[in-house]
């Protein structure tokens, strides 16, 4: 399993804080698990969609686009920051 | 000497200061920068502004950039504020003090942290606006402030 996180915008329009799920075998990396997640379609698609501004942080560590994501992380998704 | 706090209430900058100074008698120089809520953006008035954040990444992403400070200039101690919560115009958000033997290196340092926070630390902003709730959009501006160092 792989803990999911949405944050601030992106859990608004997504309607869920978070999820746990089970990748599909060939899932094994930010982009394969966001190619996976955009095609529930809707706001996913959208949201999710190559070129999209998502960041991604893998166990609290920001993540690139082949950082690769195993069973037992947690990954977060959000929008750009926009602290300080 | 490092510390990173992510709290909701206010913070005390002559405070904070003191116990900086009180810690070494080599502190030659503190550099603060004080980031403040805005009554306007994007042409907008702005009636409160909520921060989120992602608890338990903030924490490691502030460690990190301030390590990263650390190994590019010589300074002593730093401690970062940030708030979260809902916060009015003229409240304090985030309080950056570095303190090192000359003022260059603290300077230096201090703006070097604000920019890499402003692009990696995991915190949102919302602000209420006479025409409703909006997310802060991220900016460009902020991108290029980064890439410098």
């Amino acid at each position: 399993m792989v803990r999911l996180v949405y944050l601030a915008r992106l859990r608004d329009v997504l309607g869920t804080a978070g999820e746990s799920v089970t990748l599909p075998g060939g899932v094994g990396t930010v982009t394969g698990l966001l190619a996976w997640l955009a095609q529930r379609g809707g706001a996913w698609a959208q949201e999710l969609a190559p070129g999209r501004a998502v960041r991604v942080a893998v166990n609290h560590d920001l993540a690139r686009p082949d950082t690769p994501v195993r069973a037992g992380d947690e990954v977060a998704l959000f929008p750009p920051v926009t602290g300080g | 000497m490092t510390s990173v706090r992510v709290q909701q209430e206010d913070f005390d900058v002559a405070a904070e200061i003191a116990q900086m100074r009180s810690g070494s008698t080599r502190i030659g120089a503190i550099a603060a920068f004080i980031g403040i809520v805005r009554d306007l953006n994007e042409g907008d008035e702005v009636r409160t502004l909520t921060l989120e954040h992602y608890p338990g990444m903030t924490e490691k992403a502030l460690e990190q950039i301030v390590a990263d400070a650390r190994q590019r200039w010589e300074i002593s101690d730093v401690r970062v504020v940030h708030r979260v919560g809902t916060l009015a115009p003229s409240d304090a958000i985030v309080l950056v003090l570095v303190a090192g033997a000359h003022r260059g290196e603290a300077f230096a340092a201090c703006e070097f942290v604000m920019d890499y926070l402003k692009t990696r630390a995991p915190f949102w902003k919302k602000e209420t606006t006479p025409g409703g709730e909006r997310w802060v959009e991220a900016r460009e501006s902020d991108d290029k402030s980064a890439a410098r160092w």
